[in-house]
């Protein structure tokens, strides 16, 4: 085999396993709708407000609930106390209130 | 057409002996190019895939919540507000919601204590996330013990354990009764920690919210609308110091891609003037450069995507993992529903591919136009 065929081996297969992928992604998206639902049934009936993404503050917590967090709070090189406030945004609730 | 076809296999050939020929520095490039598509395809995933989950599950969050803001910071609000708040045209029902955190020092973790309306307890039961029961290694009939605000110990019988299944959102979740809340932290009972309000009619909840902040001004009103846009907005993969992070890594991968293919070695420098001068033409050299780019970026490429969709959907996102958990203990463990389209696929192409092409057009222009004559005579 020429080495030209084995390259277009290798990306015709990239391109079955890319297209594989996204049809999977689609099916098992649609199967875990029902299971989807059933967690938008606790958040109605727990009258949540928040993913559980992270727990070590809580304004990455309760994200929406978060209120006006002091920068520098704790040294001057402290950008953020905790790792998770530096990959989170601020919520637009918060950033409508400084308008 | 079927003899251009050749041609363009024929030199294809020659370029895939070439790259082998140097298989070190390449194999280099194509691991330093894949973890770069890595990186860029994990955050598009994982941001997508949780904006689209929080979309879907979080339509079911109360209309608009209520908290009285002391000094800029959330307070305990007076129960007797709701009567205010029902006073106003519009306003269906509202209701005291209890919740708040708890440290424990035994698991060395934060827990969001809330108290359910669904679910019916006794003062002394509680219902516990999988986190929790993972951390603290309590099961249904265990007891836990807790310290009141006061440094009493109140012993608490866990009545069920929350499904695991719904760890993303109640992995850190205590549900407990109203009594047993204010008992632990000592909430009166004419006080509760925020309120929520339901609206006859959906198109008037913004107009309702404005006028319970117009009535109650030392509390702020968070509307569904903006819960749901939070999400939209923090997992928005082309904001966020993620993607600041990414640039950076992208820019320099583009240094390196430049200096690859514009520092070409004697060797490299040598066979393209060996080429020449057995009469390969600038566009046949140009042509080489062209499918050497294709070869290492569609490779990279591939393999990154398939990298990412692996980590992200099926390694639990695993690298993001540490940062998300910082220092708390409690994490839960969640696997991501794979919303992923053609689109997001194209513009990860867009944002790899097209840069390293673009890096390396000159240099390889460059290598085309060398003069064998000068080249050789080393």
């Amino acid at each position: 085999m020429r080495k030209s065929d084995g390259f277009w081996l290798f990306i015709g297969s990239g391109m079955l396993l890319l297209a594989a992928i996204l049809i999977q992604a689609h099916f098992v998206a649609r199967a875990d709708l029902p299971l989807l639902r059933q967690k938008a049934a606790v958040v109605k009936n727990l009258g949540l407000t928040d993913l559980c993404l992270s727990t070590e503050a809580r304004y990455t917590r309760h994200l929406s609930q978060s209120d006006w967090h002091a920068a520098f709070q704790s040294h001057p090189l402290a950008l953020d106390h905790f790792p998770s406030g530096s990959v989170f945004a601020p919520p637009g609730t918060l950033k409508k209130s400084h308008d | 057409m079927i003899r251009s076809i050749e041609k363009q296999r024929n030199i294809l050939d020659f370029t895939l002996s070439s790259l082998w020929r140097r298989w070190g520095k390449n194999l280099a490039l194509v691991v330093v190019y894949t973890l770069v598509v890595f990186s860029l395809g994990s955050v598009m995933f994982f941001t997508q895939a949780l904006k689209n989950e929080a979309a879907i599950i979080l339509r079911g969050t109360p209309e608009i919540i209520v908290q009285k803001l002391v000094a800029g910071r959330h307070e305990l609000i007076p129960v007797a507000y709701a009567q205010k708040i029902s006073a106003i045209r519009g306003v269906e029902a509202v209701k005291d919601r209890l919740w708040g955190y708890y440290f424990d020092p035994v698991g060395q973790a934060n827990y969001t204590l809330m108290v359910p309306e669904a679910i019916d307890l006794n003062d002394n039961e509680i219902v516990v996330g999988a986190g929790i029961s993972r951390v603290r290694r309590v099961f249904r009939g265990n007891a836990m013990v807790l310290r009141t605000f006061d440094g009493r110990p109140v012993n608490l019988f866990v009545k069920g354990i929350l499904s695991p299944e719904s760890e993303l959102l109640s992995s850190d979740l205590m549900l407990i009764s109203a009594t047993g809340f204010r008992r632990l932290f000592g909430v009166s009972q004419n006080d509760a920690t925020d309120l929520t309000v339901k609206v006859l009619n959906k198109k008037e909840i913004p107009t309702i919210a404005a006028k319970i902040v117009d009535t109650l001004p030392d509390t702020r009103a968070i509307t569904r609308d903006e819960i749901l846009r939070t999400y939209d907005a923090v997992f928005d993969w082309r904001g966020g110091i993620m993607i600041a992070i990414l640039a950076g890594a992208v820019l320099a991968f583009l240094i390196f891609a430049w200096d690859k293919a514009a520092g070409l070695s004697a060797e490299e420098k040598r066979e393209i003037g060996i080429l020449k001068a057995i009469g390969w033409e600038t566009t046949d050299v140009l042509q080489m450069k062209f499918w050497e780019g294709m070869v290492v970026s569609l490779s990279s490429f591939f393999l990154g995507v398939i990298l990412a969709y692996f980590h992200i959907f099926y390694a639990s996102a695993t690298l993001f993992e540490p940062v998300l958990k910082g220092w708390s203990t409690l994490y839960p463990d969640f696997r991501l529903t794979p919303f992923i389209s053609g689109y997001q696929i194209a513009i990860l192409f867009f944002f790899t591919v097209i840069p390293y092409t673009v890096a390396t057009i000159i240099p390889a222009w460059r290598a085309a136009t060398i003069d064998p004559d000068v080249v050789m005579r080393f």
